[in-house]
């Protein structure tokens, strides 16, 4: 494979984020995941608070089920998910926490605290994983960031080039607005044009 | 021969496939030199564009040595080096007649496919789907030309592949949207996506006297390539695209608008992306209009949005009170190469702009599933792959 020019930098500002469509789509995976974990937790706290142990702790699950949903938006709609990924880890460590409370002895739902522990554990798991692929991706990018700067592909700078071609082009007939919607103002054009 | 064929979503191969030969009179037989990945195919790789069939040979930018001729073609002859126009145009009917060669009445063979699709056929295209006749592609060693005595452009000498082989698309599909948007001295032309189509509007833009060209995109390298062809440049990750369009134009909004993205808008932080990935996640439409709505929002009114970006099938939620009360206009359509060519070709003769710009990676035809992926995930700084088979 051949790599034609590169060169060095313009100035311009980069995105830090690499468009990579399957770790995003595993990070939209969880975004979705959050989202209906949060609901669940909103809308059945006492369902969800006995199939884990801890009855009473309804008002906790309706906090931390509207804590999940916000992380699923902001999953969802970030360009780049990593911080919210990072933000669900948090959140699995607080639901630990939380659970090691349906941990006592006298739990007669105990089992049901340890199966929720373990669920938590595992998609700890994935929540690392993913987290950590995306900030591979995004370091990735921005080590392997080529600037095309010098590929203006016109033979003089392009300022230069404004309106080059209207010299010997003209807009054909259907290709034209109509006359009454143009030109739209008489607006000051700077020497040079606005051309960077 | 080897080709590359489609064997369904995300798997694209090189296979041994039969030579091509003659059908018709008007046919030719060209040896490709040099073939591209276009962004559009990327919407085949995707699984995007329904009518696709396992084996079908892929590409549709693609230029040679012709090696065979039909016997009523009095236009070519054998050697002769062309650049094969992706629209395959009769040149006789009523539409070929008026210079809309891209909805040619004749060329596709598949009219009733493509009737119940769109209503009306539109011109057969190569490599591009059996709703356009299912006529087999470019990225191969050998393709049949239908109508060869009229698509094809002969190149004279002295111009190399690179330099002229995207006159059989991009080229013309980037001016043909700026010539669209009928560009006044005062005019801003706003550009979303930096890729191949995009990086051609902008210098198109910029030939036909824009005052100003912006162009929007989130990958940087891509935006460093648009700024050298003349645009100031907006990252949608670092800043509001709406926000900063308004800031550019004194609060007006451009008064020209050209989508050059298309059906596969990336996901932004906007709610509406996100609800488009859901909604085309469960079947429930095809295409992603992020871009159109944006458009629609932020044009002056009275402007005119040019949408060269392919679609495929259906969207959702397009601001129509927008775009009826603004009074906007919109220019759409595949691109009627053969219109632009002579021009453009001369163009690139004089020296007045150089196509080659654009190409990145060049590879053998063997590579080219490989570097199907790395253009979708616009990895290694991939902007345009030009494949030497």
């Amino acid at each position: 494979m051949e790599m034609l020019h590169s060169g060095g930098s313009n100035g311009l500002r980069s995105s830090p984020v690499a468009p990579s469509p399957r770790v995003h789509l595993v990070a939209g995976g969880l975004g979705w995941f959050s989202i209906g974990l949060g609901l669940a937790g909103c809308l059945m706290p006492q369902t969800m608070a006995r199939a884990v142990g801890l009855p009473g702790k309804e008002n906790v699950l309706r906090a931390f089920g509207a804590r999940e949903i916000a992380t699923g938006v902001g999953i969802l709609m970030a360009r780049d998910p990593e911080p919210w990924i990072w933000g669900r880890v948090a959140g699995d460590m607080l639901n630990l926490g939380t659970l090691m409370a349906g941990l006592r002895a006298d739990n007669p739902n105990r089992s049901g605290t340890m199966m929720a522990m373990l669920a938590v554990a595992q998609i700890t798991a994935v929540d690392v994983a993913s987290a950590g692929a995306l900030r591979r991706v995004r370091e990735a990018r921005e080590r392997r960031f080529i600037d095309y700067s010098d590929r203006g592909g016109f033979s003089k700078p392009a300022w230069e080039m404004r309106g080059a071609a209207l010299s010997s082009f003209e807009t054909p007939a259907d290709f034209r607005i109509p006359e009454a919607l143009r030109p739209w103002d008489k607006g000051e054009i700077p020497a040079g044009g606005l051309y960077v | 021969m080897r080709a590359l064929c489609w064997h369904g979503k995300k798997d694209i191969r090189c296979d041994n496939v039969p030579d091509p030969q003659i059908e018709d009179g008007r046919d030719a037989i060209v040896k490709v030199t040099s073939c591209a990945i276009c962004g559009s195919d990327l919407h085949l790789f995707d699984g995007f564009m329904p009518g696709m069939e396992h084996g079908d040979i892929m590409g549709h930018e693609f230029m040679g040595e012709v090696v065979e001729v039909g016997a009523s073609n009095s236009k070519l002859k054998v050697g002769d080096r062309v650049v094969v126009p992706f629209t395959i145009v009769c040149g006789d009917c009523e539409q070929c007649r008026r210079g809309h060669f891209s909805v040619c009445e004749r060329s596709n063979r598949n009219k009733e496919i493509a009737d119940k699709a769109f209503g009306h056929a539109t011109a057969g295209l190569f490599g591009f789907s059996h709703i356009t006749g299912g006529y087999p592609g470019g990225q191969a060693e050998y393709v049949r030309v239908p109508y060869a005595d009229v698509g094809p452009v002969k190149i004279p000498d002295g111009l190399t592949d690179e330099q002229v082989l995207f006159l059989g698309d991009i080229f013309p599909t980037g001016w043909q949207a700026a010539v669209q948007c009928d560009i006044q001295p005062e005019d801003t032309v706003a550009i979303w996506g930096a890729g191949p189509v995009g990086q051609f509007a902008v210098r198109s833009a910029v030939l036909l006297g824009a005052r100003q060209v912006i162009c929007i995109d989130n990958v940087p390298e891509r935006l460093s390539m648009a700024h050298a062809g003349g645009a100031t440049t907006i990252n949608f990750d670092e800043e509001s695209v709406l926000d900063r369009l308004k800031e550019l134009t004194r609060g007006k909004g451009p008064e020209k608008c050209i989508d050059a993205v298309g059906m596969e808008a990336h996901v932004t932080r906007s709610i509406d992306s996100v609800y488009d990935r859901a909604k085309q996640a469960l079947m429930l439409e095809s295409d992603r209009a992020h871009v159109l709505r944006e458009m629609m929002y932020v044009c002056r009114p009275a402007g005119v949005l040019s949408v060269p970006g392919v679609y495929g099938g259906l969207v959702d939620k397009l601001p129509m009170g927008a775009f009826m009360n603004k009074g906007l206009t919109m220019r759409t359509g595949q691109t009627h190469v053969n219109r632009w060519t002579d021009d453009l070709l001369k163009r690139i003769q004089e020296g007045q702009i150089d196509p080659s710009f654009v190409i990145t990676h060049t590879v053998s035809l063997e590579e080219g599933p490989e570097m199907y992926k790395t253009f979708r995930d616009k990895l290694d700084g991939c902007i345009k792959v030009v494949i030497k088979p």
